[in-house]
């Protein structure tokens, strides 16, 4: 809301949004703007000087300073109303309120489909072609239902949870603090009594889950896991490896968080990513046979190969 | 934009919006302060004024032009913007409803978060008190940073045909495609195109992380024709879907497996190995996924199973260290 081009817009609005909440105070009115005061305070200076043809008195906008760094519009040249949103803007706000209208056991569901309706309304033509662009967040509907109830209670729950990194499935009690929707997923935010840190658990890796009777206690100073970026962020002491991806695994750079992607002339990518997990990446390198490799660190390369080997032995021996 | 170009539009839009009769070029030039009263070249003004217009339309902001009378049309053309047009209408938000406002304008992840952000402040300009930090519970996020989205949901939205590079799954070079857009969806965190190939005569989905390079419209707008029955996610789920054709038979070492246990069913087992029954859609896929557990898992049946996953781990024993 800072960007030179934001101002116009902003200013068109001001006088309404003004006129809507007289006597506002300065602080405010910035706040809901995204701005400072002091730059609220510049663009009311503008707007005092614009107006209607003639630019009299009685013709421009005109302020009244209250007690309290407060102000009133005492006349609003004809700007009562904010503009229409645009295709885009309506756009934004229905396709999320669609998308969160179809989030199984979302509490408010009723709200959302009046506010829905209300904003298709008001947005008219602009709202014409929201139906072409939808959003679909998988939800494991009787899981998530049962998480917010443990969270609204605050309880403790116990968790059979499948870590995919480490292929294993574990037992942990976990004191949740948050849900959350992100890519398409659903998690639980959860201060992890095992792993004594806050972890996101992915709802459809969730085997089987208890609600205790023992009240939740997440730390006071637990941190909340900033997801905005992506779920899975490689922390910078994971180790680095270096792969080799052929066309026919390209999909890896896709579907993976890298650190680079560098084509390579032959057609293939060389990637780099950070693992804490090296059975993931020996998982993960082994299933792309010819169409991938490991180019660095070289021991996991060589640990890679032999595993191969043994592997081969045993289907050799049984001979089927 | 300066403050002086910020103040003449403002002007310019309060006086387009006060007016019912056409105003032309000249007049608003003699009217509208900031447009310079001094003979300045006359070019000089119509740039200014070009640029003005495009940078209010830009806004969104319906500016008509015409003339005033049909006994006019030899006059030079005006201008003025409809106050209908122009306005937001009335709207009435409970606090619930606001709430879920708030909520709905904190999905996006960028791109389109700055549409829902100055979407927010009209709203707030129309009287209403949306409150961004409301919670119902369960708070989702959904990213759309993809780069070719913008110019996807323009298409969609002005129903033009696109053209654009894609990289199917196991080719590195893109290779041209046109385009007949029918619709955007999110599903399982990707964004995905629905529409009609024209080079293959035949409905296609395309995933926009394939794309590369820009997404060029072309055509007229509307020309693109949808399909009256069609169900938009419903496309995108079935090409993404993965519905189990078939079963494999793997023997997998105890305490190993664990992500082939949630899946799979035990049939058999013995002290140091349990057998278990997988379903699966694609041998390929199944391969590559078993070829990952190495010694720990022994495909037993069917054949084409254990024949990929044997080709997969020679390639891995026989790459040169």
């Amino acid at each position: 809301m800072t960007a030179p081009g934001d101002r116009l817009p902003r200013l068109l609005a001001l006088v309404p949004y003004l006129l809507a909440r007289p006597g506002i105070r300065l602080t405010d009115a910035a706040r809901d703007f995204g701005v400072s005061p002091e730059q609220l305070t510049r663009d009311l200076n503008l707007l005092w000087v614009c107006g209607l043809p003639g630019y009299g008195p009685g013709d421009l906008i005109d302020l009244a300073w209250g007690e309290d760094d407060t102000v009133t519009v005492t006349h609003d040249a004809g700007m009562r109303r904010p503009l229409r949103l645009t295709a885009e803007e309506a756009l934004a706000l229905i396709v999320a309120l669609r998308t969160l209208a179809d989030v199984p056991g979302l509490e408010g569901g009723d709200a959302i489909d009046r506010a829905l309706a209300k904003l298709e309304d008001a947005a008219g033509t602009a709202a014409a072609g929201t139906g072409r662009v939808a959003v679909r967040v998988e939800a494991e509907e009787e899981t998530l239902a049962a998480l917010r109830r443990a969270l609204e209670d605050q309880r403790a729950v116990h968790l059979t949870y499948y870590t995919a990194g480490r292929d294993e499935t574990t037992e942990r009690t976990v004191d949740p603090t948050r849900l959350l929707l992100v890519e398409g997923r659903s998690y639980l935010e959860a201060w992890c009594r095992r792993a004594e840190a806050i972890r996101l658990f992915r709802l459809d890796r969730i085997d089987a889950f208890r609600v205790l009777d023992e009240p939740a206690a997440p730390p006071a100073d637990a941190q909340q896991v900033d997801v905005r970026g992506g779920v899975f962020r490689p922390s910078a002491d994971h180790e680095l490896v270096v792969l080799r991806l052929k066309p026919a695994a390209r999909w890896v750079a896709d579907f993976y968080p890298t650190e680079s992607v560098t084509e390579q002339s032959d057609g293939a990518l060389l990637v780099r990513l950070r693992s804490g997990e090296r059975s993931w990446v020996r998982r993960l390198v082994l299933g792309l046979g010819a169409a991938g490799s490991v180019v660095d660190p070289l021991d996991l390369a060589a640990e890679v190969r032999a595993e191969a080997r043994a592997a081969l032995r045993i289907y050799s021996e049984l001979a089927l | 934009m300066g403050a002086r170009r910020t103040e003449r539009l403002v002007n310019l839009v309060i006086c387009l919006l006060s007016t019912r009769q056409f105003l032309t070029a000249a007049r608003i030039r003699d009217i509208v302060p900031g447009y310079g009263d001094d003979d300045r070249a006359h070019e000089a003004f119509q740039r200014m004024f070009e640029r003005d217009k495009s940078d209010l339309r830009d806004l969104g902001i319906p500016l008509e032009s015409g003339h005033n009378s049909v006994f006019d049309t030899d006059a030079e053309i005006g201008y003025r913007i409809a106050r209908r047009d122009y306005e937001l209408p009335e709207i009435d938000l409970a606090p619930d409803e606001a709430a879920a406002v708030g909520l709905a304008a904190r999905l996006w992840q960028s791109g389109l978060s700055s549409a829902a952000t100055s979407a927010l402040v009209k709203l707030r300009a129309a009287g209403v008190d949306v409150d961004t930090r409301s919670v119902l519970g369960v708070e989702p996020i959904v990213d759309a940073t993809e780069p070719a989205l913008a110019a996807c949901l323009e298409a969609v939205r002005g129903g033009r045909a696109v053209r654009f590079g894609y990289r199917t799954a196991n080719s590195g070079q893109p290779e041209p495609r046109e385009v007949e857009p029918w619709g955007i969806v999110s599903w399982r965190g990707r964004w995905y195109l629905a529409g009609h190939d024209r080079g293959r005569q035949a409905r296609r989905v395309f995933r926009l992380s394939r794309v590369s390079g820009p997404v060029t419209a072309f055509g007229p707008e509307g020309a693109v024709q949808v399909p009256p029955d069609l169900d938009l996610v419903a496309t995108v789920a079935s090409v993404t879907a993965e519905v189990p054709t078939g079963a494999a038979t793997v023997r997998v070492r105890k305490a190993a497996g664990a992500g082939l246990r949630r899946v799979g069913q035990i049939v058999e087992n013995s002290a140091d190995h349990d057998v278990l029954s997988l379903p699966y859609s694609d041998p390929e896929a199944l391969a590559e996924r078993l070829a990952g557990y190495a010694a720990d898992v022994v495909v037993l049946a069917p054949a084409e199973v254990r024949d990929a996953v044997v080709r997969l781990l020679r390639a891995r024993a026989e790459e040169p260290a």
